[in-house]
């Protein structure tokens, strides 16, 4: 029996890379990731964790190195938030490009401006099209089983594309939890030896990062696209296998109450512990309200979404980031775009709220049920959204 | 390269569009970006090598005769051999169909 203890997230975060035996990090101090890199640092610096600390000297280079790192066959980690992330942006979509199993955690922050350092999820809004498996956690259990998760997805063969594992800022990052931590032979067993698809080595050289005429271009993203979509049956599997080791079973989309729910509520990351209890509010009235949390974000889940909201007569997106002047929130679009033309086409109410650590209560949850209700007996259009709790 | 670029169909490319076979960028012919080309009026060149020196590409060549000559196959008539030439006997000229 693993043995659970009470520690910081981040903490926790870092010592499962550590226990995922990593053999280079790359990456800059940047509030709210700081605790990780640091706790990585001292992990090296103290001999317990053979690896490669490389404190660069920007986001930008972090990234750089990490793909170099990973494309000469290391297990490779990074770690950043917020402007961290804007800044490493050009070689984030290089690294999916090159098909680098690079393994991030975002510790999601607000972008500038105004600067900000609290949690929501702009930063990774604007690499929604950044081509990494993108995967998003509630607790401090998840953050410390999706390390082990992102490595084992990112190096398996049939995928080699890099994993973005969200958490939020401060309220995972930042806050102490009860944590199972995994006993090494669990990890022994969940995660196996890297073998890079490709590797530099002078014995077998290969040329990474090539030109692409327009003769080429689209073949390339066409291949991309599709590795990432066929992912999809590799994550499936790891989170399977992830059950058999720890008891503890993942899914792409995670259902609260959603048995005979008409309005379902649509949440990504720490919120649904909160949503959850709303919805717990709501069905003690007799409301018929259920809550859909998505996990996996890229490749998105279409089936198991569809199965989810099916005879949801309405959906309440929570949305973290704003997609300014467009139809809405980015997980709201999708959500309408995926949705439309179907039979029996649910309404979809956005509220965009939580920006930059503005607490969302139980019930301020319950008042966008009301509210929700309200605006479907009009017909709300595509470009419908509400920025939740703004003072007039 | 098996297969030139136009043949290949997505599902052929490596993982991560890596090239497994290095120095294929010799077989990229760059001479169709051309418009102009350098003809040498051999009478003024005194072999000294400088629009060899200079060419951005590595398309001069050394002729046995001691001369420098373009390699149509690569140049892309930048014309920077005719700017540098001493002895002003490189000339550039349209390329006609």
């Amino acid at each position: 029996m693993a043995k659970r203890v009470g520690v910081e997230v981040s903490i926790a975060a870092a010592d499962a890379v550590g226990m995922a035996d990593v053999d280079v990090v790359a990456a800059y101090p940047i509030t709210p990731q700081t605790h990780i890199v640091e706790h990585l640092s001292e992990l090296v610096a103290n001999g317990e964790l053979d690896a490669e600390f490389i404190p660069v000297e920007s986001e930008h280079s972090a990234m750089s190195v990490c793909c170099g790192s990973s494309a000469a066959g290391a297990r490779t980690f990074t770690c950043t938030s917020s402007q961290g992330l804007a800044l490493m942006n050009e070689i984030v979509f290089i690294a999916s490009g090159l098909r680098l199993p690079i393994v991030m955690i975002l510790a999601n922050r607000s972008l500038s401006g105004p600067l900000s350092i609290w949690n929501d999820h702009t930063d990774v809004m604007s690499v929604r099209d950044c081509g990494w498996i993108q995967v998003f956690t509630e607790t401090g259990q998840e953050v410390f089983d999706h390390v082990m998760f992102a490595f084992k997805v990112a190096e398996n063969p049939k995928v080699s594309l890099p994993v973005i594992v969200n958490m939020d800022g401060f309220i995972l990052t930042h806050v102490i939890e009860p944590i199972e931590y995994w006993e090494p032979e669990q990890v022994k067993r969940y995660l196996p030896t890297f073998a890079p698809v490709n590797a530099l080595n002078p014995d077998k050289p290969t040329t990474v990062g090539a030109f692409g005429m327009p003769g080429i271009y689209s073949e390339a993203k066409m291949a991309q696209n599709q590795a990432l979509l066929d992912s999809k049956g590799e994550i499936l599997k790891a989170w399977e296998e992830l059950g058999e080791v720890t008891g503890r079973y993942y899914k792409p989309v995670e259902t609260y109450k959603t048995e005979g729910a008409e309005t379902v509520f649509l949440s990504m990351g720490s919120t649904g512990e909160t949503v959850a209890m709303a919805v717990d509010e709501l069905r003690a009235q007799g409301k018929p309200a259920g809550l859909v949390k998505l996990r996996l974000w890229r490749p998105f889940p279409f089936d198991e979404f569809r199965e989810a909201v099916k005879g949801a007569k309405q959906i309440v997106v929570l949305d973290r980031a704003v997609s300014y002047g467009g139809p809405g929130g980015p997980v709201a679009s999708e959500i309408r775009s995926l949705l439309y033309g179907e039979d029996n086409m649910p309404g979809v109410t956005n509220f965009i709220c939580g920006l930059a650590g503005r607490d969302v209560t139980p019930k301020d949850y319950m008042a966008m049920y009301h509210r929700s209700e309200e605006m479907l007996k009009g017909r709300v259009k595509q470009e419908d959204y509400v920025f939740y709790g703004v003072r007039e | 390269m098996v297969k030139s670029e136009e043949e290949l169909s997505w599902r052929d490319l490596e993982v991560g569009c890596v090239v497994s076979d290095p120095g294929n960028a010799s077989q990229y012919k760059t001479g169709d970006w051309r418009s102009m080309r350098p003809v040498v009026n051999k009478a003024n060149c005194i072999r000294c090598g400088i629009c060899y020196i200079f060419c951005p590409d590595m398309a001069i060549r050394k002729t046995e005769e001691g001369y420098f000559e373009a390699d149509l196959y690569y140049c892309k008539g930048c014309g920077i051999c005719e700017q540098e030439c001493f002895t002003r006997c490189i000339s550039m000229v349209p390329e006609e169909e």
